[in-house]
């Protein structure tokens, strides 16, 4: 185009692209966010190293194999271990998660398949506080309805953990049955199949190892709990026992009472439980987000 | 059981008998709802259940619902197998008498009238959004389960209405299969199950040698055998998509469907594999009336013999394929099929 005087020249490329007086100012506050955002995050994962290492530390001495296969010592003598602990404390799970993740599953499926959409919605509110709810106000709950007036138990404690247990399994359920295509329940329910039997062949199955994770790390989470069981199945004996209608030892609760006592052998008896307790959980972690990471591929190749 | 097949429960051999006996009506009260879960009493009676068919075998009088008493029911010979039908036994007619389809208050569909005419293929064809989707939702009440979603109007299946108040939504999905745009084989299952699925899940209750025969003849009659046989047991996902379409098609076939719906079966696939699936239906409607809703013109005037055309949720006009194409009536059809918008 011939430079016609009216028409404004455009400007320059450089003068385009030049960032303009606040550009050094702009970039500066840039690279401040980025820092303090990577920071942060360094710290959140320090604190994990820090725990960890230091729980490791003071408690790898007291490790040995008289400590996960024996009872305490008597008061007064050395040695020993936290075998009644170890049991009670996988009695205790094994018993909550009977209780808490059929229930939970089940109600996962009525708010992701059945319930109308408002129902849905207020059942999850319901759950999220059922959440929220401390755990020792768990406990005294439990303790009001199945302790006073009986005595400590497994049950009980068990009790209190599945209540603790519910909310998570329910909601993780929920979650995992929403990310099923709602082109397989159509699928389905085209050939013919009534509902019910849909929910429960195709999309539960196609949902199961997502279950599977939630419930695992609802495990993982109540297996540290110890507020709800102080009430609950605290007062137990030192001998490695299976019947719940008696107090469970937990690893919780022993890490308490053990770092109460006044010889340093007990201390580190109580690390060695915590370093325990911390390995158990991480490992459930572990195995939780493999299953959650093989589930997800599955249904990814429906998409 | 039996491999003979007259012997078995009531509903069987399904294709064979009127629609009554197909339970698109449902057990009178006391039997057990879930078709084909007969008491283990099973094996001794004749087909008709006691109760359900006023006239085993002939067209029936229908009893309980006076309304639809099919008059048009051909019924082939009980004796009649299925290698008659797939040697061209005439198959249903689907009819749609002022079918409105909502969404909430939203009305997708504002009155559709038309014939799906027994062993043709009918094309719907329409730009997005005029309805084409939901109106064929509604004839196998796939609609309805959208939450808020409702339909008005009749959808006659050989002159039994659908929507009856005594028909059994199931057993409608049954007798009417659907095939979607996106394949959507079952992820946790092979290549086998996801085609023996209809029949396990419905209680058609196959076994052995019988459920394996039937889901070669389904992958067979999908063009899809000669290509899976030596790998049934593997995933179904694992197919290509057009061959997971294909396997979907199988699998709406071996629950022995009077008639398919297909919604844009082939939108998510590539030329060569929408090829394979057209060639496929012209085979089909030998055995099933199929209604297909494509946004591909060419591919409606290749498969069709019959075409719909739909706008903003009304029909426009429908006739034989080649007529709609070359000479419509209405000048919408001719501004559409001549690409002037759409």
């Amino acid at each position: 185009m011939s430079a016609a005087g009216a028409a404004p020249t455009p400007p320059p490329a450089h003068a385009l692209l030049a960032g303009g007086p606040g550009l050094r100012r702009r970039k500066l506050v840039n690279r401040t966010m980025e820092s303090t955002a990577t920071l942060a995050a360094l710290i959140a994962v320090a604190v994990l190293a820090i725990v960890i290492v230091s729980v490791l530390i003071k408690g790898v001495s007291a490790i040995n194999l008289d400590f996960f296969i024996k009872s305490p010592a008597p008061i007064g003598q050395s040695g020993g271990g936290i075998a009644n602990s170890i049991v009670g404390t996988a009695l205790l799970v094994a018993l909550a998660s009977a209780l808490a993740v059929p229930v939970g599953i089940l109600v996962g499926i009525h708010t992701s398949e059945f319930a109308r959409p408002s129902v849905a919605s207020s059942i999850r509110f319901a759950l999220d506080i059922l959440n929220g709810v401390p755990t020792i106000v768990t406990g005294i709950f439990v303790f009001g309805l199945l302790v006073v007036g009986h005595v400590q138990s497994g049950y009980a404690g068990a009790f209190a953990l599945a209540i603790i247990m519910l909310p998570i399994v329910a909601r993780s359920a929920h979650e995992v049955l929403s990310l099923v295509p709602a082109s397989l329940r159509e699928g389905s329910l085209a050939l013919g199949v009534r509902r019910w039997r849909t929910v429960l062949r195709i999309v539960v199955p196609t949902a199961a190892s997502g279950m599977v994770t939630g419930a695992l790390l609802a495990v993982a989470r109540v297996a540290g709990e110890t507020a709800p069981l102080l009430f609950t199945s605290s007062i137990a004996s030192n001998l490695v026992s299976t019947d719940p209608s008696q107090a469970f030892a937990s690893i919780p609760v022993s890490i308490f009472t053990l770092s109460e006592e006044a010889s340093p052998a007990a201390h580190a008896q109580a690390w060695a439980a915590a370093l325990l307790l911390i390995f158990l959980v991480v490992l459930l972690n572990i195995v939780a987000r493999s299953v959650f990471g093989r589930s997800q591929a599955r249904i990814r190749r429906t998409r | 059981m039996t491999p003979d097949r007259h012997t078995g429960q009531p509903d069987a051999e399904m294709s064979e008998q009127p629609l009554e006996q197909r339970r698109i009506i449902p057990r009178p009260p006391g039997e057990q709802p879930t078709a084909g879960r007969m008491p283990p009493a099973g094996d001794a009676p004749p087909a008709p259940a006691a109760g359900d068919t006023p006239a085993a075998g002939t067209a029936p009088s229908a009893g309980d619902t006076p309304a639809a008493a099919p008059q048009t029911v051909t019924t082939p010979d009980t004796v009649t197998e299925r290698q008659a039908l797939a040697e061209g036994t005439p198959t249903r007619t689907v009819q749609l008498e002022g079918l409105r389809a909502f969404y909430g208050r939203a009305e997708q569909v504002k009155g559709v009238d038309l014939e799906f005419k027994a062993n043709e293929v009918t094309a719907i064809i329409g730009p997005s959004g005029c309805g084409k989707s939901t109106m064929i939702r509604c004839i196998n009440r796939m609609h309805e389960e959208i939450p808020g979603a409702r339909a008005e109007g009749r959808v006659l299946l050989d002159g039994l209405d659908v929507y009856e108040h005594s028909v059994d939504v199931v057993a409608v999905r049954r007798a009417i299969g659907m095939v979607f745009q996106k394949p959507n084989p079952f992820p946790t299952m092979s290549i086998f199950d996801n085609v023996a699925a209809g029949m396990r899940l419905t209680g058609m209750r196959r076994r052995g040698a019988e459920l394996s025969a039937r889901v070669e003849r389904a992958l067979v009659d999908a063009g899809l055998w000669d290509e899976v046989s030596e790998r049934l047991s593997e995933p179904g996902v694992g197919l290509s998509g057009g061959q997971q379409q294909r396997l979907c098609i199988a699998r709406s076939l071996a629950v022995d469907p009077e008639v398919i719906l297909m919604d844009e079966p082939c939108s998510a696939l590539d030329p060569v594999a929408t090829l394979k699936i057209e060639e496929l239906i012209d085979d089909l409607k030998q055995r099933v009336t199929i209604v297909i809703v494509t946004h591909n013109m060419q591919q409606a005037a290749r498969v069709a013999d019959r075409t719909a055309f739909m706008l903003d949720g009304r029909l426009v006009e429908a006739g034989p394929t080649q007529e709609i194409f070359t000479n419509p009536s209405d000048p919408r059809t001719e501004e559409y099929v001549t690409g002037k918008f759409g």
